[in-house]
């Protein structure tokens, strides 16, 4: 496979009054170019402390260790796992970037659209000639399919519906020409047919641009329209992965079969909730995390975590059962 | 046979725009809620979907009149309810209560659990005894499924799905006859949302209560709904039997909301 991001073993530590707590906790996963990967838990599950180390934007104190590496278009490897403050501008926004669920906390409510996407271009490419500059940013408006660019530039972030500000921050999350974007629940906080049409933008983009999505989304629906493979996360591991067909129709890990009983859809059925909380990173289960919810639990489950075990080669889960 | 709710030809407008220091830029008025009327039978669930600004959170203020409609009329079991004041309307607000979509805000996180939940009786059932309420808060809050200790905690000692059981309790404190649910489980995990929608339905079974649900989650209606309404730009373009408006949607607005959902793909049977 031709591996875009590589994790191996990464694992983000964090100082608590109880502790140190891990939020990622040896996680491994490889993207491709092109490919999209959905990245599905609840919160606390550590998705989002996920995505925030693979931007250099972890809490201060925060620990990191394992490996994080992003290949560049040169064959070269950057090391995101031990990148120093400034080491992390050149990454940052250029190599991998971010958008997020409400665009309004993440834009800029007193600059106009085009001067936030110009900004974003010139973090990277300081000395870049002012028609160039307009060039660029005229083009990512049109990549995330912005009607009348000229028009929306000199408009500020609250003369825009939720849709046209969700593309305003994928505009300028791509001008600067990333290989890798990550989206942490992007569509959730739009209409369901805004999030329809986002989600195909997303998808074009990854078509025409050779993007990489890492999508983070504690929707099933959302992920299966999205994803090739998805992981699932639980308390800071994942705990199934595969391909996202395999892993909707024909899940392994209880918890994702649970997830998917407990998920509403619009065929009427008996949903069946997965008893119980997420655990407290605090307070840790000794094996697998899952099994003090979990129906099929049984002695051995406190014995360790488990293994990634699986059906086929490319799809797995942490189970005894398997 | 006789109707929980009604609602005939409810509207609502508000002024946009306009600028007190520019006589030129005239103020506008805007159809919040525009001519709607249905009615909600006893033991049914009436759910309105829409998406933001569709006009459903007005109607649902409305109809619990914490704000007034410009025309158009209410009646709780016949009873027209824009025309109660005082005492009167105090004692119908009884029979009628909320559930809020954000547990996290809906709280007064400087009250104890039991006081929150004892409240409302406080309030309508003044020379009901401080150690009666309290009695009747725990066997509440039980019901709901958490136990006696909740009583002297805090809102924030709680988990999100918990809090949302605690604004439960205490919207079914006074045994009112409906219950106006403004997207329960929105905010809340799908493992979570899963265990309050499934609560919802044993509580409406036990103490035969009458549900509007509010929400622009498509699945979740389907979950729970009797009767779908839908909304739009302020109308009810469409509304009937759920199976009718989720299996053959007459409106073309519907099938394009239907169409929009993410589906998940169907399992394998293991």
């Amino acid at each position: 496979m031709n591996a875009l991001l590589e994790l191996e073993e990464l694992t983000v530590q964090l100082p608590t009054p109880a502790g140190w707590v891990k939020p990622v906790n040896g996680i491994s996963l490889e993207i491709a170019r092109g490919e999209a990967l959905g990245l599905v838990g609840e919160s606390g599950s550590g998705k989002t402390m996920l995505s925030l180390s693979l931007m250099g934007l972890l809490p201060a104190g925060a620990r990191v260790s394992g490996q994080a590496k992003i290949s560049s278009a040169n064959g070269n490897a950057t090391l995101l796992s031990s990148l120093k403050e400034d080491e992390w501008r050149r990454v940052r926004g250029s190599e991998i970037a971010m958008i997020f669920q409400e665009p309004m906390t993440s834009l800029n409510p007193v600059m106009r659209i085009g001067e936030q996407i110009e900004e974003a271009i010139l973090a990277h490419e300081p000395n870049l000639r002012k028609d160039l500059l307009h060039r660029r940013l005229l083009n990512a408006m049109e990549h995330a399919s912005i009607p009348e660019p000229e028009v929306r530039l000199q408009q500020f972030p609250h003369q825009l519906s939720g849709g046209l500000r969700q593309r305003a921050m994928i505009a300028m999350a791509l001008a600067p020409r990333p290989k890798l974007l990550i989206a942490d629940e992007p569509t959730t906080a739009l209409d369901v047919t805004v999030q329809q049409q986002i989600l195909a933008l997303l998808d074009r983009l990854r078509r025409e641009l050779e993007l990489s999505l890492l999508f983070i989304t504690h929707d099933l629906g959302v992920v299966a329209q999205v994803a090739d493979r998805i992981a699932v996360m639980y308390a800071g591991r994942i705990v199934e992965w595969g391909s996202a067909e395999k892993v909707l129709t024909s899940p392994q890990h209880p918890y994702t079969q649970g997830l998917l009983a407990a998920s509403p859809t619009l065929e009427r059925k008996a949903l069946t909730p997965i008893p119980g909380v997420v655990p407290q990173l605090t307070h840790l289960p000794p094996g697998c995390a899952f099994a003090p919810r979990c129906g099929f639990r049984r002695d051995k489950c406190d014995e360790g975590v488990p293994e990634f075990r699986g059906p086929e080669p490319d799809h797995g889960a942490r189970c005894i059962l398997l | 046979m006789s109707y929980v709710l009604e609602v005939r030809n409810l509207r609502k407008t508000y002024v946009r725009g306009g600028d007190m220091f520019d006589e030129g830029r005239k103020a506008e008025r805007f159809v919040a809620v525009d001519d709607v009327s249905f009615e909600v039978a006893p033991g049914e669930t009436f759910a309105i979907v829409g998406e933001s600004g569709s006009g459903k959170t007005t109607l649902a203020r409305m109809i619990l009149r914490l704000i007034e409609p410009d025309s158009g009329a209410l009646l709780f079991e016949e009873r027209d309810l824009l025309r109660l004041t005082g005492e009167e309307l105090r004692a119908q607000r009884r029979q009628m209560q909320m559930i809020f979509q954000d547990p996290f805000a809906s709280l007064n996180p400087r009250m104890r659990v039991g006081e929150i939940v004892a409240e409302p009786l406080a309030i309508h059932h003044p020379r009901c005894a401080a150690a009666e309420r309290e009695e009747r808060a725990k066997k509440m809050l039980e019901r709901v499924g958490l136990d006696s200790s909740a009583l002297t905690r805090y809102p924030h000692e709680f988990s999100g799905g918990q809090r949302q059981r605690i604004g439960i309790a205490r919207a079914l404190i006074l045994r009112p006859k409906l219950v106006v649910a403004d997207e329960p489980v929105s905010a809340l995990d799908v493992s979570v949302g899963a265990q309050v929608l499934l609560l919802l339905q044993e509580l409406q079974r036990e103490f035969h209560l009458t549900y509007l649900l509010i929400s622009h989650s498509l699945p979740v209606v389907a979950q729970l709904a009797t009767h779908i309404g839908v909304m739009r730009s302020g109308q009810l373009i469409e509304y009937g039997p759920s199976n009718l408006i989720l299996q053959r949607p007459s409106h073309a607005y519907t099938r394009e909301l239907l169409a929009a959902v993410p589906e998940i793909p169907r399992a394998r049977q293991v």
